[in-house]
Protein backbone atom coordinates (compact mmCIF):
# COMPACT_ATOMS: atom_id res chain seq x y z
CA UNK A 1 0.00 0.00 0.00
CA UNK A 2 1.05 3.37 -0.65
CA UNK A 3 0.55 6.39 1.60
CA UNK A 4 1.62 9.92 1.18
CA UNK A 5 4.67 10.31 3.59
CA UNK A 6 2.87 11.73 6.67
CA UNK A 7 2.88 10.98 10.23
CA UNK A 8 1.27 11.86 13.24
CA UNK A 9 3.68 14.28 13.93
CA UNK A 10 3.87 16.99 10.94
CA UNK A 11 0.12 16.49 10.05
CA UNK A 12 -2.87 18.73 11.86
CA UNK A 13 -6.06 17.67 12.21
CA UNK A 14 -7.97 20.48 13.16
CA UNK A 15 -8.38 23.76 11.94
CA UNK A 16 -10.14 26.63 13.98
CA UNK A 17 -11.38 24.01 15.94
CA UNK A 18 -12.94 21.86 12.98
CA UNK A 19 -11.88 18.82 11.59
CA UNK A 20 -10.12 18.55 7.91
CA UNK A 21 -13.45 18.14 6.03
CA UNK A 22 -14.71 20.66 8.11
CA UNK A 23 -16.45 18.26 10.46
CA UNK A 24 -16.76 19.00 14.55
CA UNK A 25 -15.21 16.12 16.72
CA UNK A 26 -18.61 14.95 17.36
CA UNK A 27 -20.29 14.64 13.61
CA UNK A 28 -20.59 11.84 11.52
CA UNK A 29 -20.13 12.16 7.54
CA UNK A 30 -22.94 12.51 5.26
CA UNK A 31 -25.15 9.15 5.64
CA UNK A 32 -27.33 8.10 2.77
CA UNK A 33 -29.71 4.48 3.28
CA UNK A 34 -31.27 3.72 -0.18
CA UNK A 35 -33.44 0.43 0.41
CA UNK A 36 -34.43 -2.52 -2.02
CA UNK A 37 -31.65 -1.44 -4.17
CA UNK A 38 -31.51 -5.52 -5.94
CA UNK A 39 -33.76 -7.10 -7.62
CA UNK A 40 -32.68 -10.83 -7.49
CA UNK A 41 -31.87 -10.50 -3.41
CA UNK A 42 -34.68 -11.14 -0.71
CA UNK A 43 -33.36 -7.98 0.94
CA UNK A 44 -31.21 -5.40 0.04
CA UNK A 45 -29.25 -1.52 0.89
CA UNK A 46 -27.27 0.54 -0.41
CA UNK A 47 -24.95 2.83 2.19
CA UNK A 48 -23.25 5.96 1.71
CA UNK A 49 -21.25 7.14 4.57
CA UNK A 50 -18.48 9.87 3.25
CA UNK A 51 -16.61 8.26 0.44
CA UNK A 52 -17.59 4.48 1.23
CA UNK A 53 -19.82 2.96 -0.83
CA UNK A 54 -21.68 -0.32 0.38
CA UNK A 55 -23.84 -2.35 -0.97
CA UNK A 56 -25.33 -5.05 1.33
CA UNK A 57 -27.79 -8.29 0.05
CA UNK A 58 -29.48 -10.99 2.04
CA UNK A 59 -31.09 -14.51 0.99
CA UNK A 60 -32.96 -16.23 2.96
CA UNK A 61 -34.14 -18.09 4.95
CA UNK A 62 -33.35 -20.73 2.47
CA UNK A 63 -31.76 -24.17 2.17
CA UNK A 64 -28.32 -24.78 3.56
CA UNK A 65 -25.83 -26.13 1.40
CA UNK A 66 -23.26 -27.72 2.38
CA UNK A 67 -26.27 -29.70 3.86
CA UNK A 68 -23.74 -30.65 7.22
CA UNK A 69 -23.87 -26.78 7.67
CA UNK A 70 -27.66 -27.31 8.94
CA UNK A 71 -28.66 -27.02 12.46
CA UNK A 72 -31.74 -28.40 13.91
CA UNK A 73 -33.07 -26.02 16.26
CA UNK A 74 -32.50 -22.71 14.05
CA UNK A 75 -31.27 -21.19 11.37
CA UNK A 76 -27.20 -20.24 10.78
CA UNK A 77 -26.83 -17.10 9.99
CA UNK A 78 -23.33 -16.24 7.12
CA UNK A 79 -21.64 -13.63 6.52
CA UNK A 80 -19.40 -12.24 3.56
CA UNK A 81 -17.59 -8.99 3.85
CA UNK A 82 -15.88 -8.61 0.78
CA UNK A 83 -13.93 -5.20 -1.28
CA UNK A 84 -13.99 -4.84 -4.55
CA UNK A 85 -10.45 -4.91 -6.30
CA UNK A 86 -10.98 -1.36 -7.42
CA UNK A 87 -12.29 0.00 -4.38
CA UNK A 88 -9.14 1.17 -2.47
CA UNK A 89 -6.48 3.45 -4.15
CA UNK A 90 -3.55 0.19 -4.92
CA UNK A 91 -5.35 -2.16 -6.45
CA UNK A 92 -6.38 -4.87 -4.07
CA UNK A 93 -5.72 -8.84 -4.61
CA UNK A 94 -9.92 -9.99 -5.78
CA UNK A 95 -10.94 -12.80 -2.91
CA UNK A 96 -10.79 -13.04 0.77
CA UNK A 97 -7.73 -12.20 2.51
CA UNK A 98 -7.14 -12.55 6.49
CA UNK A 99 -8.84 -9.05 7.38
CA UNK A 100 -12.06 -9.86 5.49
CA UNK A 101 -12.29 -13.03 7.16
CA UNK A 102 -12.01 -11.36 10.37
CA UNK A 103 -14.07 -8.80 9.55
CA UNK A 104 -16.30 -11.27 8.07
CA UNK A 105 -16.70 -13.20 11.45
CA UNK A 106 -17.32 -9.66 13.73
CA UNK A 107 -19.93 -8.71 11.29
CA UNK A 108 -22.02 -11.78 11.62
CA UNK A 109 -21.56 -11.90 15.41
CA UNK A 110 -23.00 -7.87 15.52
CA UNK A 111 -25.92 -8.83 13.53
CA UNK A 112 -26.54 -12.51 14.78
CA UNK A 113 -27.76 -11.50 18.10
CA UNK A 114 -30.92 -9.73 17.33
CA UNK A 115 -32.02 -12.18 14.27
CA UNK A 116 -34.86 -15.07 15.61
CA UNK A 117 -32.75 -18.25 14.21
CA UNK A 118 -34.43 -20.39 16.38
CA UNK A 119 -37.96 -19.49 13.55
CA UNK A 120 -36.06 -21.22 10.60
CA UNK A 121 -34.32 -24.59 11.75
CA UNK A 122 -32.46 -26.47 9.02
CA UNK A 123 -32.16 -22.86 6.94
CA UNK A 124 -29.36 -20.33 6.32
CA UNK A 125 -29.65 -16.63 6.05
CA UNK A 126 -26.86 -15.37 3.91
CA UNK A 127 -25.50 -11.56 3.92
CA UNK A 128 -23.22 -10.63 1.77
CA UNK A 129 -21.90 -6.78 2.41
CA UNK A 130 -19.82 -5.81 -1.19
CA UNK A 131 -17.43 -2.92 -0.58
CA UNK A 132 -17.67 -0.75 -3.85
CA UNK A 133 -15.42 2.11 -2.62
CA UNK A 134 -13.38 2.42 0.47
CA UNK A 135 -12.74 5.36 3.13
CA UNK A 136 -12.52 4.24 6.45
CA UNK A 137 -15.14 2.46 8.34
CA UNK A 138 -16.37 0.02 5.60
CA UNK A 139 -16.90 -2.15 8.59
CA UNK A 140 -19.79 -0.30 10.25
CA UNK A 141 -21.00 1.05 7.12
CA UNK A 142 -21.46 -2.76 5.24
CA UNK A 143 -23.25 -3.29 9.23
CA UNK A 144 -25.39 -0.32 9.14
CA UNK A 145 -26.48 -2.05 5.48
CA UNK A 146 -27.04 -5.22 6.40
CA UNK A 147 -29.18 -4.43 9.28
CA UNK A 148 -31.39 -2.60 6.68
CA UNK A 149 -31.47 -5.64 4.53
CA UNK A 150 -32.37 -7.64 6.91
CA UNK A 151 -35.41 -5.64 7.81
CA UNK A 152 -36.22 -5.21 3.44
CA UNK A 153 -35.58 -9.48 3.63
CA UNK A 154 -38.64 -9.61 6.27
CA UNK A 155 -36.42 -11.41 8.67
CA UNK A 156 -37.72 -11.33 12.41
CA UNK A 157 -35.68 -9.06 14.08
CA UNK A 158 -35.83 -8.19 17.97
CA UNK A 159 -34.70 -4.80 16.80
CA UNK A 160 -32.65 -3.04 13.97
CA UNK A 161 -28.27 -2.84 14.77
CA UNK A 162 -26.50 0.59 14.27
CA UNK A 163 -23.16 1.00 13.88
CA UNK A 164 -20.56 3.83 13.92
CA UNK A 165 -16.75 3.82 15.28
CA UNK A 166 -15.22 6.43 17.18
CA UNK A 167 -11.39 7.44 17.13
CA UNK A 168 -8.78 9.49 18.66
CA UNK A 169 -6.67 12.35 17.19
CA UNK A 170 -4.43 14.57 17.98
CA UNK A 171 -5.51 13.15 21.78
CA UNK A 172 -9.10 14.64 20.62
CA UNK A 173 -12.22 11.77 20.38
CA UNK A 174 -13.59 12.12 17.36
CA UNK A 175 -16.93 10.41 15.45
CA UNK A 176 -16.74 8.25 13.02
CA UNK A 177 -12.86 9.02 11.73
CA UNK A 178 -12.21 9.37 7.87
CA UNK A 179 -8.97 8.36 6.34
CA UNK A 180 -6.32 10.34 7.19
CA UNK A 181 -7.35 10.10 10.89
CA UNK A 182 -7.57 6.43 10.59
CA UNK A 183 -4.36 5.83 8.94
CA UNK A 184 -2.41 8.75 11.26
CA UNK A 185 -4.47 8.41 14.61
CA UNK A 186 -3.97 7.36 17.67
CA UNK A 187 -6.98 5.12 18.34
CA UNK A 188 -10.01 3.43 16.32
CA UNK A 189 -13.09 1.90 17.90
CA UNK A 190 -15.73 0.50 16.10
CA UNK A 191 -19.14 -0.27 17.82
CA UNK A 192 -22.39 -1.84 16.62
CA UNK A 193 -25.40 -1.40 19.12
CA UNK A 194 -29.26 -1.86 19.16
CA UNK A 195 -31.36 0.74 19.87
CA UNK A 196 -31.58 0.39 23.34
CA UNK A 197 -27.96 0.23 23.69
CA UNK A 198 -26.95 -3.08 23.64
CA UNK A 199 -23.22 -4.17 22.40
CA UNK A 200 -22.83 -6.34 19.40
CA UNK A 201 -19.82 -5.29 18.11
CA UNK A 202 -16.65 -3.98 19.89
CA UNK A 203 -13.16 -3.44 18.43
CA UNK A 204 -10.39 -1.27 19.32
CA UNK A 205 -6.84 -0.25 17.93
CA UNK A 206 -4.55 2.04 19.39
CA UNK A 207 -4.04 4.13 22.40
CA UNK A 208 -6.52 4.65 24.75
CA UNK A 209 -6.81 5.64 28.74
CA UNK A 210 -9.83 4.31 30.07
CA UNK A 211 -11.06 7.91 30.59
CA UNK A 212 -10.79 8.12 26.91
CA UNK A 213 -12.15 4.56 26.21
CA UNK A 214 -15.21 5.82 28.40
CA UNK A 215 -15.38 9.24 26.20
CA UNK A 216 -15.56 7.56 23.26
CA UNK A 217 -18.21 5.14 24.26
CA UNK A 218 -20.44 7.84 24.89
CA UNK A 219 -19.86 9.09 21.65
CA UNK A 220 -19.86 6.75 19.27
CA UNK A 221 -23.32 5.92 21.54
CA UNK A 222 -25.10 8.70 20.18
CA UNK A 223 -23.83 8.33 16.85
CA UNK A 224 -25.22 5.17 16.52
CA UNK A 225 -28.64 6.14 18.16
CA UNK A 226 -28.88 9.44 15.09
CA UNK A 227 -28.01 6.51 12.61
CA UNK A 228 -30.84 4.37 13.29
CA UNK A 229 -33.29 7.30 13.11
CA UNK A 230 -31.87 7.23 9.08
CA UNK A 231 -31.88 3.52 9.17
CA UNK A 232 -35.28 3.59 10.34
CA UNK A 233 -36.77 6.51 8.01
CA UNK A 234 -35.36 4.91 5.09
CA UNK A 235 -37.50 1.94 5.43
CA UNK A 236 -40.60 3.36 6.20
CA UNK A 237 -40.09 5.94 3.08
CA UNK A 238 -39.15 2.63 1.25
CA UNK A 239 -42.33 1.02 2.17
CA UNK A 240 -44.68 4.15 2.13
CA UNK A 241 -43.62 4.46 -1.22
CA UNK A 242 -44.63 0.81 -2.35
CA UNK A 243 -47.75 0.85 -0.19
CA UNK A 244 -48.87 4.20 -2.69
CA UNK A 245 -47.22 1.90 -5.72
CA UNK A 246 -49.84 -0.91 -5.10
CA UNK A 247 -52.51 -1.38 -7.46
CA UNK A 248 -56.29 -1.38 -5.94
CA UNK A 249 -57.65 -4.62 -6.15
CA UNK A 250 -61.02 -4.82 -7.99
CA UNK A 251 -63.62 -6.75 -6.24
CA UNK A 252 -64.70 -9.38 -7.81
CA UNK A 253 -67.94 -9.76 -8.95
CA UNK A 254 -70.43 -12.52 -7.73
CA UNK A 255 -72.46 -13.99 -10.15
CA UNK B 1 -16.96 -26.32 14.81
CA UNK B 2 -18.46 -25.96 18.82
CA UNK B 3 -17.32 -28.18 21.47
CA UNK B 4 -20.29 -30.73 22.25
CA UNK B 5 -20.98 -30.61 25.68
CA UNK B 6 -24.42 -32.30 27.75
CA UNK B 7 -26.77 -30.50 28.55
CA UNK B 8 -26.45 -31.99 31.97
CA UNK B 9 -23.14 -30.28 31.95
CA UNK B 10 -24.33 -27.01 31.07
CA UNK B 11 -26.95 -27.16 33.60
CA UNK B 12 -24.78 -27.97 36.24
CA UNK B 13 -22.18 -24.96 35.65
CA UNK B 14 -24.98 -22.78 35.08
CA UNK B 15 -26.42 -23.91 38.78
CA UNK B 16 -22.91 -23.25 40.03
CA UNK B 17 -22.91 -19.74 38.55
CA UNK B 18 -26.08 -18.59 39.91
CA UNK B 19 -24.44 -19.70 43.33
CA UNK B 20 -21.12 -17.33 42.38
CA UNK B 21 -19.20 -20.61 41.78
CA UNK B 22 -17.27 -21.98 38.77
CA UNK B 23 -16.49 -26.07 38.32
CA UNK B 24 -13.13 -25.87 39.32
CA UNK B 25 -13.37 -23.70 42.35
CA UNK B 26 -12.06 -20.47 40.88
CA UNK B 27 -14.04 -17.13 41.72
CA UNK B 28 -15.32 -15.02 39.01
CA UNK B 29 -12.12 -12.75 38.06
CA UNK B 30 -9.72 -15.61 39.30
CA UNK B 31 -7.19 -16.82 36.50
CA UNK B 32 -5.86 -20.35 36.18
CA UNK B 33 -2.01 -20.95 37.16
CA UNK B 34 0.51 -20.23 34.40
CA UNK B 35 3.68 -20.71 33.31
CA UNK B 36 5.90 -19.74 31.07
CA UNK B 37 8.95 -22.40 29.82
CA UNK B 38 11.15 -20.32 28.18
CA UNK B 39 14.00 -20.76 25.13
CA UNK B 40 12.81 -24.36 24.39
CA UNK B 41 13.20 -24.45 20.85
CA UNK B 42 16.79 -24.06 20.02
CA UNK B 43 16.18 -23.47 15.79
CA UNK B 44 13.94 -20.38 17.33
CA UNK B 45 15.54 -17.13 17.50
CA UNK B 46 12.82 -16.80 20.90
CA UNK B 47 10.01 -19.20 21.69
CA UNK B 48 7.87 -19.69 25.33
CA UNK B 49 5.54 -22.27 26.20
CA UNK B 50 2.69 -21.03 28.09
CA UNK B 51 0.54 -23.47 30.21
CA UNK B 52 -2.54 -21.68 31.44
CA UNK B 53 -4.04 -24.17 33.44
CA UNK B 54 -4.18 -27.57 31.61
CA UNK B 55 -3.96 -25.32 28.03
CA UNK B 56 -0.66 -25.38 26.24
CA UNK B 57 0.69 -22.68 24.08
CA UNK B 58 3.86 -23.21 22.03
CA UNK B 59 4.87 -19.78 20.15
CA UNK B 60 8.32 -19.43 18.33
CA UNK B 61 9.74 -16.55 16.71
CA UNK B 62 11.96 -16.71 13.16
CA UNK B 63 13.92 -13.58 11.94
CA UNK B 64 14.96 -13.21 8.53
CA UNK B 65 16.12 -10.13 7.12
CA UNK B 66 13.71 -9.26 3.95
CA UNK B 67 12.24 -6.13 2.21
CA UNK B 68 10.36 -4.06 3.99
CA UNK B 69 6.67 -2.38 2.96
CA UNK B 70 6.92 0.51 0.59
CA UNK B 71 4.81 2.74 3.38
CA UNK B 72 7.43 2.10 5.82
CA UNK B 73 11.08 1.57 4.16
CA UNK B 74 12.71 2.03 6.95
CA UNK B 75 10.74 -0.22 10.14
CA UNK B 76 11.03 -4.00 10.63
CA UNK B 77 7.76 -6.11 9.83
CA UNK B 78 6.03 -8.28 11.74
CA UNK B 79 4.09 -11.22 10.32
CA UNK B 80 1.95 -13.16 12.82
CA UNK B 81 0.36 -16.76 12.03
CA UNK B 82 -1.36 -19.62 14.60
CA UNK B 83 -2.16 -22.66 14.02
CA UNK B 84 -4.86 -24.55 15.29
CA UNK B 85 -3.68 -27.83 14.54
CA UNK B 86 -6.30 -30.51 14.85
CA UNK B 87 -3.95 -32.40 17.95
CA UNK B 88 -4.82 -29.89 20.06
CA UNK B 89 -8.76 -30.33 20.36
CA UNK B 90 -11.55 -32.80 18.78
CA UNK B 91 -13.31 -29.18 17.69
CA UNK B 92 -9.84 -28.09 15.38
CA UNK B 93 -9.97 -29.38 11.80
CA UNK B 94 -6.64 -29.61 9.43
CA UNK B 95 -6.84 -27.63 6.56
CA UNK B 96 -6.37 -23.72 5.74
CA UNK B 97 -6.61 -21.48 8.95
CA UNK B 98 -10.43 -20.61 9.28
CA UNK B 99 -12.18 -17.93 11.21
CA UNK B 100 -11.34 -18.63 14.83
CA UNK B 101 -7.58 -19.09 13.54
CA UNK B 102 -7.48 -15.86 11.63
CA UNK B 103 -8.85 -13.98 14.57
CA UNK B 104 -6.84 -15.39 17.18
CA UNK B 105 -3.71 -14.68 15.21
CA UNK B 106 -4.74 -11.05 14.40
CA UNK B 107 -5.39 -10.52 17.90
CA UNK B 108 -2.15 -11.32 19.21
CA UNK B 109 -0.82 -9.42 16.46
CA UNK B 110 -2.74 -6.30 17.27
CA UNK B 111 -1.17 -6.34 20.95
CA UNK B 112 2.39 -6.39 20.06
CA UNK B 113 1.80 -3.97 17.28
CA UNK B 114 -0.59 -1.22 18.82
CA UNK B 115 1.59 -1.68 21.98
CA UNK B 116 4.54 -0.45 19.87
CA UNK B 117 6.07 -2.97 22.07
CA UNK B 118 8.68 -3.98 19.40
CA UNK B 119 11.01 -1.24 18.04
CA UNK B 120 10.46 -1.29 14.29
CA UNK B 121 12.98 1.04 13.40
CA UNK B 122 16.04 -0.37 14.95
CA UNK B 123 15.26 -3.10 12.93
CA UNK B 124 16.07 -1.38 9.51
CA UNK B 125 19.36 -2.70 8.00
CA UNK B 126 18.80 -0.72 4.95
CA UNK B 127 15.99 1.98 4.68
CA UNK B 128 13.74 1.01 1.90
CA UNK B 129 15.64 -2.45 0.89
CA UNK B 130 16.33 -4.14 3.95
CA UNK B 131 14.81 -4.85 7.11
CA UNK B 132 13.96 -7.39 10.06
CA UNK B 133 11.14 -9.40 9.09
CA UNK B 134 9.61 -11.27 13.00
CA UNK B 135 7.42 -13.64 12.52
CA UNK B 136 5.47 -14.72 15.52
CA UNK B 137 4.16 -18.15 14.85
CA UNK B 138 1.49 -19.63 17.65
CA UNK B 139 1.00 -23.49 18.21
CA UNK B 140 -1.91 -23.96 19.62
CA UNK B 141 -0.95 -27.39 21.03
CA UNK B 142 -4.09 -28.40 23.99
CA UNK B 143 -7.15 -26.27 23.95
CA UNK B 144 -8.54 -26.26 27.57
CA UNK B 145 -10.08 -22.56 27.34
CA UNK B 146 -8.91 -19.44 26.32
CA UNK B 147 -5.79 -19.87 24.43
CA UNK B 148 -5.90 -16.28 23.16
CA UNK B 149 -4.91 -15.09 26.83
CA UNK B 150 -2.16 -17.57 26.70
CA UNK B 151 -1.45 -17.11 23.21
CA UNK B 152 -0.80 -13.40 23.96
CA UNK B 153 1.50 -14.07 27.04
CA UNK B 154 3.64 -16.42 25.19
CA UNK B 155 3.88 -14.03 21.90
CA UNK B 156 5.43 -10.99 24.09
CA UNK B 157 7.71 -14.19 26.62
CA UNK B 158 8.92 -14.95 23.03
CA UNK B 159 9.80 -12.16 21.97
CA UNK B 160 11.75 -11.09 25.01
CA UNK B 161 13.34 -14.24 24.58
CA UNK B 162 14.33 -13.27 21.25
CA UNK B 163 17.79 -12.76 19.66
CA UNK B 164 18.39 -11.24 16.12
CA UNK B 165 20.50 -13.80 14.30
CA UNK B 166 22.50 -11.02 13.35
CA UNK B 167 25.45 -13.01 12.11
CA UNK B 168 24.05 -15.87 10.44
CA UNK B 169 23.38 -13.17 7.97
CA UNK B 170 26.45 -11.30 7.76
CA UNK B 171 25.11 -8.66 9.27
CA UNK B 172 27.29 -8.18 12.56
CA UNK B 173 27.09 -9.50 16.17
CA UNK B 174 23.45 -11.20 17.46
CA UNK B 175 21.80 -8.64 20.06
CA UNK B 176 18.62 -8.84 21.96
CA UNK B 177 15.43 -7.89 20.35
CA UNK B 178 14.68 -4.27 21.51
CA UNK B 179 11.28 -4.73 22.96
CA UNK B 180 9.55 -1.62 25.15
CA UNK B 181 6.33 -3.04 26.40
CA UNK B 182 4.25 -5.93 27.56
CA UNK B 183 1.47 -5.93 25.98
CA UNK B 184 -1.47 -8.62 27.35
CA UNK B 185 -4.59 -9.69 26.37
CA UNK B 186 -7.32 -10.90 29.25
CA UNK B 187 -10.55 -11.94 28.05
CA UNK B 188 -13.69 -12.28 30.13
CA UNK B 189 -16.84 -14.69 29.02
CA UNK B 190 -20.19 -13.21 29.76
CA UNK B 191 -23.25 -15.73 30.25
CA UNK B 192 -26.51 -15.00 32.19
CA UNK B 193 -25.11 -11.59 33.60
CA UNK B 194 -22.60 -13.33 35.05
CA UNK B 195 -18.60 -11.94 34.04
CA UNK B 196 -16.34 -14.49 34.24
CA UNK B 197 -12.50 -14.24 33.31
CA UNK B 198 -9.96 -16.53 31.76
CA UNK B 199 -12.85 -19.36 30.80
CA UNK B 200 -11.95 -23.04 30.19
CA UNK B 201 -13.05 -24.71 27.77
CA UNK B 202 -16.62 -25.78 28.97
CA UNK B 203 -17.31 -22.38 30.03
CA UNK B 204 -16.76 -21.17 26.70
CA UNK B 205 -19.23 -23.17 25.07
CA UNK B 206 -21.91 -22.39 27.15
CA UNK B 207 -21.27 -18.63 26.71
CA UNK B 208 -21.97 -16.92 23.53
CA UNK B 209 -20.33 -13.85 23.90
CA UNK B 210 -16.90 -12.83 24.94
CA UNK B 211 -14.47 -10.11 24.98
CA UNK B 212 -10.52 -9.32 24.88
CA UNK B 213 -9.24 -6.06 26.54
CA UNK B 214 -5.67 -5.81 25.20
CA UNK B 215 -3.61 -3.69 28.12
CA UNK B 216 -0.18 -1.77 27.85
CA UNK B 217 2.39 -1.77 31.35
CA UNK B 218 1.16 1.62 31.72
CA UNK B 219 -2.63 0.53 32.16
CA UNK B 220 -3.51 1.91 28.75
CA UNK B 221 -5.76 0.17 26.17
CA UNK B 222 -4.00 -0.95 23.18
CA UNK B 223 -6.75 -3.25 21.74
CA UNK B 224 -10.55 -4.58 22.14
CA UNK B 225 -12.47 -7.31 20.65
CA UNK B 226 -15.74 -8.59 21.32
CA UNK B 227 -16.32 -11.93 19.84
CA UNK B 228 -19.61 -13.73 19.96
CA UNK B 229 -23.45 -13.67 19.34
CA UNK B 230 -24.33 -12.51 22.17
CA UNK B 231 -24.83 -8.91 23.49
CA UNK B 232 -22.59 -7.04 26.34
CA UNK B 233 -24.19 -3.98 27.98
CA UNK B 234 -22.26 -0.65 28.26
CA UNK B 235 -21.77 -1.63 32.37
CA UNK B 236 -20.56 -5.00 31.56
CA UNK B 237 -17.77 -3.53 29.43
CA UNK B 238 -16.60 -1.22 32.06
CA UNK B 239 -16.41 -3.59 34.66
CA UNK B 240 -14.56 -6.34 32.20
CA UNK B 241 -12.27 -3.41 31.18
CA UNK B 242 -11.51 -2.37 35.06
CA UNK B 243 -10.82 -6.11 36.01
CA UNK B 244 -8.52 -6.50 32.97
CA UNK B 245 -6.33 -4.12 33.76
CA UNK B 246 -5.58 -5.17 37.20
CA UNK B 247 -5.92 -8.62 35.85
CA UNK B 248 -3.14 -7.70 33.48
CA UNK B 249 -1.41 -6.22 36.07
CA UNK B 250 -0.74 -8.83 37.78
CA UNK B 251 0.10 -11.28 34.93
CA UNK B 252 2.69 -8.92 34.23
CA UNK B 253 4.13 -8.86 37.85
CA UNK B 254 3.73 -12.60 37.90
CA UNK B 255 5.99 -12.46 34.65
CA UNK B 256 8.39 -10.24 35.08
CA UNK B 257 8.90 -11.88 38.29
CA UNK B 258 10.50 -15.12 36.96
Amino acid sequence: MKMIAMDESNISFFKEGLRLDGRRADEFRPLKIEVGVLARADGSCYVEMGGNKVIAAVYGPREVHPRHLQEVNRAIVRCRYNMASFSVEERKRPGPDRRSHELSKVSREALEPVIFTSYFPRSVIDVFVEVLQADAGTRTAGINAASVALADAGIPMKSMISACAAGKVADTIVLDPMKEEDNFGQADMPIAMTPTGEITLLQMDGHLTTDEFHQAMAMARKGCRDIYEIQRNSLIERYNQLGAELPVVQEAEVV
Amino acid sequence: MTNVISELKKDYLYNLFLKGERADGRTFDQYRDFSVERNLISKAEGSALVKLGSSQVLVGVKMQPGEPFPDTPNKGVIITNAELVPLASPAFEPGPPNETGIELARLVDRGVRESKAIDLEALCITPGKQVWIIFIDVHILDDCGNILDASSIGAIAALLTTKVPASKFGLGEDYPLPVKDIPLATTAIEFGDVIMFDPDSDEESIANTKLTVITKADGSICGMQKSGTGVLKEEQIYRIVDIACEKAKEIREKFLEE
